[in-house]
């Protein structure tokens, strides 16, 4: 059975616009269709009736990507939890709903147009330190470095946050915590990333504090993450951030000593 | 013009190392005076900007993208070869060169398919020390899984999310150098012409997709990586940004396209349920490891799965090639379940797929494992079918999902055109007329992280001491005011039909005439009905706002006016290639019992085509394919 829906969506032509919610009737929207082909209809409506379509972030439309990510009624990739908004399809709505659409809300992402952010924040954490120094062509033979099964699931379990921000968008402090602790978690769990390990963490966090807001444990991120990233993974990153501010306060102490001696 | 492919001299095991060794080299303290563009931040350019950054280069990265992080790298399931031999079950160098050989139906350059075998085992050393969690052993040994093609276990993965590791590791090793100044990477850039300066690349044009500002960006070498083009087909496996402009506009400024034809449809993606459909998902290949392909035994079969008893069902795969069974090349699979369909077999309410059926696995195994192996291929099944894949089979069809054809390119991966360098999809050179399952994952990262930071050296040598063309030179201000140009007249054609509108109808003529079968008088007629909605396109196009800020209509609007110039070289390539083989299947030319036929004496050499004008058909040039060691005989996995 088609669907009828009654759309209220957030149009805001540029960064500096306030921006105002828009409604528009859907029509003829079928409960196979995904959440964006359903925009991708009204969008063709609109051209019809000489209104700029709505822009939104999409790209690979199978959840992997990252790239889409709108709040529905209220919530990050929409009623169902644990999903991205272009494997949300439309049978999980009824007919005569009224859908509200706006964009991920955080100070760390302003908004470029419509319902698209800018980003650049989880890039500027991951330049900080989520990676391992590796440069190409120093590698010894893989089954050289024996990773057990468990730590090597746990790892995968972190290491597969896409970076869609929806953690950012539910948390109502605006905090980059789950994305940051995935990552660090990923690299701090592995023997590759132990060289690194209390560095990496380091700059991380203090880098994802100056562009996001205070974690105070509301666990909204884990909520919609549709990637399935734990909670567990923040208290991984704060225990090794603990560690870490201890071992600073150990070297400067050895440094010290080391002057002393001389 | 003769193409010479620069393969070295030399045994076959020898040429990549010897080749290394002639090859000239930029020494540390001379490398920061050269600057090199990376077009793409996929496994191919993501892994070869930060290579360069590295080694000291000072380099220029571009994605449309809003991270490098998103390139459609990241959604390859299954996973990626290497000749590691660690199950002990015959893998070899020469084996899996041998299998790419044979898989790409013979179709593919020798010399480039044993050094990708090569470069195979130091990929999976350098992925595990950057920290790319492959799946284990329980005693800490990295595990492999097979995939088709192949009678060993050669394949790493990361659950069904290899894809996605591999482009987190290149992207994290990317980011490294942007933090230490090394690269400059441009999000949310278009690259919209290539500039051409005295026959040498020299720079690229690209349009900043948030402001819509025009710019120039000028190098010693120019680096594309920008994927395939499986879009032109509009439904695909493709991400929706996928597109082939880049290669293109390169294509238009000289480079030479080869075999475009050659484009992989992929066996197992969930079928087609509606008008609104905007792309196709694939259930990865490695799901036929252990599930069971399988159609109705008689004509508009209706009964549930469930129903159906096991005298009534057609094991068809399994029927027509024992000895690989479900694990057949892509190619076979896709054109036996297209026979299948065709023939009225086929199931669900539409009838328009065959089953994938994992109940002999779960009996066998036990749900766990198959949870283990498969639990986010199940879920993402389950979200978009609304069906439970664990209590009836999955129902699948093939979709376009790779293009083998791409820039021509020599032995190191330079273009025609002196200092254009391809690398990944985008170029045409390692998979022949077929690539196999969990290969381009290998190709990506091996033109990435071991051959252009090899290659591209030699040719930046010879440029020591001078500076790349200014972007204030002539070449780049026509680049520049051809591309102002062109936007201009998208915005101001004043029709009434969208960008999708027009890519949806030329999807519809690619697959209906140059998709998984193919025939003279289709391709002919596909010529002629694209240059028509081409005009139509030019007269009746639609797009509001305006050029100075976001408008995803107007970049949409680029990419299939492109599309439309390629449908047609497809279609050329197809049309002069009496014969079928690997992913090109010409009706004409099949076995009596309906297997590609070669013609070896006609047709092997790669069709490297020349632009020749808007709607004008481009000029042939060809390289012969010589077959030394992997002696061309019909492919038989029965």
């Amino acid at each position: 059975m088609n669907l009828s829906l009654t759309l209220k969506v957030w149009r805001q032509q540029g960064p500096d616009d306030e921006g105002c919610f828009e409604t528009y009737q859907a029509n003829d929207i079928t409960e196979h269709m995904s959440f964006l082909e359903m925009l991708d209809v009204v969008n063709e409506q609109l051209l019809a009736e000489n209104k700029e379509p709505i822009a939104f972030d999409h790209d690979c439309r199978e959840g992997i990507c990252g790239m889409c990510g709108v709040v529905i009624n209220g919530k990050p990739h929409g009623p169902n939890g644990g999903t991205t908004t272009c494997q949300l399809h439309m049978r999980h709505f009824k007919s005569g709903d009224t859908i509200t659409v706006e964009p991920w809300r955080a100070r760390a992402f302003p908004v470029i147009k419509d319902l698209v952010v800018n980003r650049g924040a989880f890039d500027k954490i991951i330049q900080a330190g989520g990676f391992i120094t590796a440069p190409t062509g120093g590698a010894q033979d893989a089954n050289l470095t024996l990773v057990s099964k468990a730590t090597a699931d746990t790892a995968m379990d972190a290491a597969a946050c896409i970076g869609c921000g929806a953690c950012v968008a539910a948390c109502p402090n605006g905090a980059g915590q789950l994305f940051t602790a995935a990552k660090v978690s990923h690299l701090n769990l592995l023997p590759q990333g132990q060289p690194e390990r209390w560095a990496r963490v380091t700059s991380m966090v203090d880098t994802m504090e100056t562009y996001f807001g205070s974690c105070t444990n509301y666990g909204e991120c884990e909520a919609v993450c549709p990637a399935g990233i734990s909670i567990n993974f923040i208290a991984q990153m704060n225990r090794d951030y603990l560690r870490a501010k201890f071992k600073d306060k150990r070297g400067q102490i050895r440094q010290v000593d080391v002057a002393d001696e001389g | 013009m003769v193409l010479d492919s620069k393969v070295p001299d030399g045994p076959l095991a020898e040429k990549w190392d010897n080749h290394r060794f002639s090859t000239k080299l930029v020494a540390p303290q001379n490398r920061r005076k050269f600057s090199i563009i990376v077009v793409g931040t996929g496994l191919a350019g993501g892994a070869a900007a930060a290579t360069f950054g590295e080694m000291g280069y000072n380099v220029k990265s571009f994605c449309f993208q809003d991270s490098a992080r998103r390139a459609h790298s990241i959604a390859a399931q299954g996973g990626i070869n290497a000749a590691k031999n660690y199950k002990n079950d015959g893998d070899s160098v020469y084996r899996l060169f041998y299998d790419t050989i044979k898989g790409g139906d013979y179709r593919a350059r020798e010399a480039n398919v044993y050094r990708l075998a090569e470069i195979s085992r130091n990929i999976i050393d350098q992925c595990v020390a950057q920290g790319v969690p492959f799946a284990r052993e329980y005693g800490g040994l990295l595990d492999n899984r097979s995939f088709g093609g192949a009678q060993v276990s050669r394949t790493f993965y990361a659950r069904g999310q290899t894809g996605q590791q591999l482009e987190l590791g290149a992207y994290q090793a990317l980011m490294r150098q942007v933090e230490l100044g090394t690269v400059q990477l441009h999000t949310r850039h278009e690259m919209l012409d290539l500039v051409v300066a005295d026959g040498r690349a020299a720079g690229i044009v690209v349009r900043d997709l948030v402001t819509g500002e025009i710019e120039s960006h000028s190098a010693h070498a120019v680096i594309l990586a920008t994927g395939g083009y499986n879009n032109a087909f509009y439904l695909s496996t493709g991400a929706k940004g996928c597109n082939v402009t880049a290669i293109w506009r390169a294509h238009r400024r000289g480079a030479y396209f080869a075999n475009p034809c050659y484009t992989q449809i992929h066996p197992t993606c969930i079928p087609v349920s509606g008008d609104y459909q905007s792309k196709l998902t694939l259930m990865s290949e490695s799901l036929r490891n252990d599930g069971r392909v399988w159609a109705a035994t008689k004509q508009d079969e209706n009964r549930k799965p469930g129903d159906i008893p096991e005298s009534e069902r057609d094991y068809f795969l399994e029927r027509r090639y024992p000895s690989f069974g479900n694990l057949v090349p892509r190619d076979v699979a896709s054109r036996a379940a297209k026979k299948v369909v065709d023939d009225g077999f086929g199931v669900g309410d539409i009838h328009n797929g065959v089953y994938l059926d994992f109940a002999d696995a779960i009996a066998r195994l036990g749900r766990a494992t198959i949870e283990q192996r498969y639990g986010n291929l199940f879920d993402m099944y389950a979200k978009i079918t609304g069906d439970d894949p664990y209590k009836s089979p999955m129902r699948i069809y093939p979709a376009v999902h790779y293009t083998m054809g791409g820039l021509w390119v020599d032995y190191n991966l330079m273009s025609n055109l002196p200092g254009l360098f391809v690398a990944g999809e985008a170029n045409f050179s390692d998979h022949g007329a077929n690539r196999l399952g969990a290969s381009a994952l290998m190709q990506g990262l091996a033109d990435g992280y071991f051959v252009l930071p090899a290659t591209v050296p030699g040719e930046l040598a010879n440029q020591l001491g001078s500076a790349p063309v200014a972007t204030t030179d002539a070449a780049f201000r026509d680049a520049e005011e051809a591309v102002t140009e062109r936007v201009s007249r998208f915005l101001g054609t004043g029709g009434s039909h969208s960008p999708d509108f027009y890519h949806r109808k030329l999807g519809r003529i690619l697959w209906d005439n140059c998709g998984m079968a193919r025939n003279a008088g289709g391709l002919k007629k596909a010529i002629e009905e694209i240059g028509n909605l081409r005009e139509d396109f030019e007269r009746d196009l639609k797009i509001l706002g305006n050029g100075d800020s976001l408008n995803q209509s107007l970049e949409k609007a680029g990419r299939v006016a492109d599309f439309f110039e390629l449908g047609q070289l497809m279609c050329q390539d197809a049309l002069h290639r009496e014969e079928s083989c690997g992913g090109h299947f010409r009706e004409e030319h099949q076995t009596p019992d309906g297997e590609a036929l070669r013609d070896d004496d006609k047709f092997a050499y790669v069709a490297a085509w020349e632009h020749a004008g808007t709607g004008k058909p481009a000029t042939l040039h060809k390289e012969d394919l010589v077959f030394e060691y992997a002696h061309p005989s019909q492919r038989s996995y029965k």
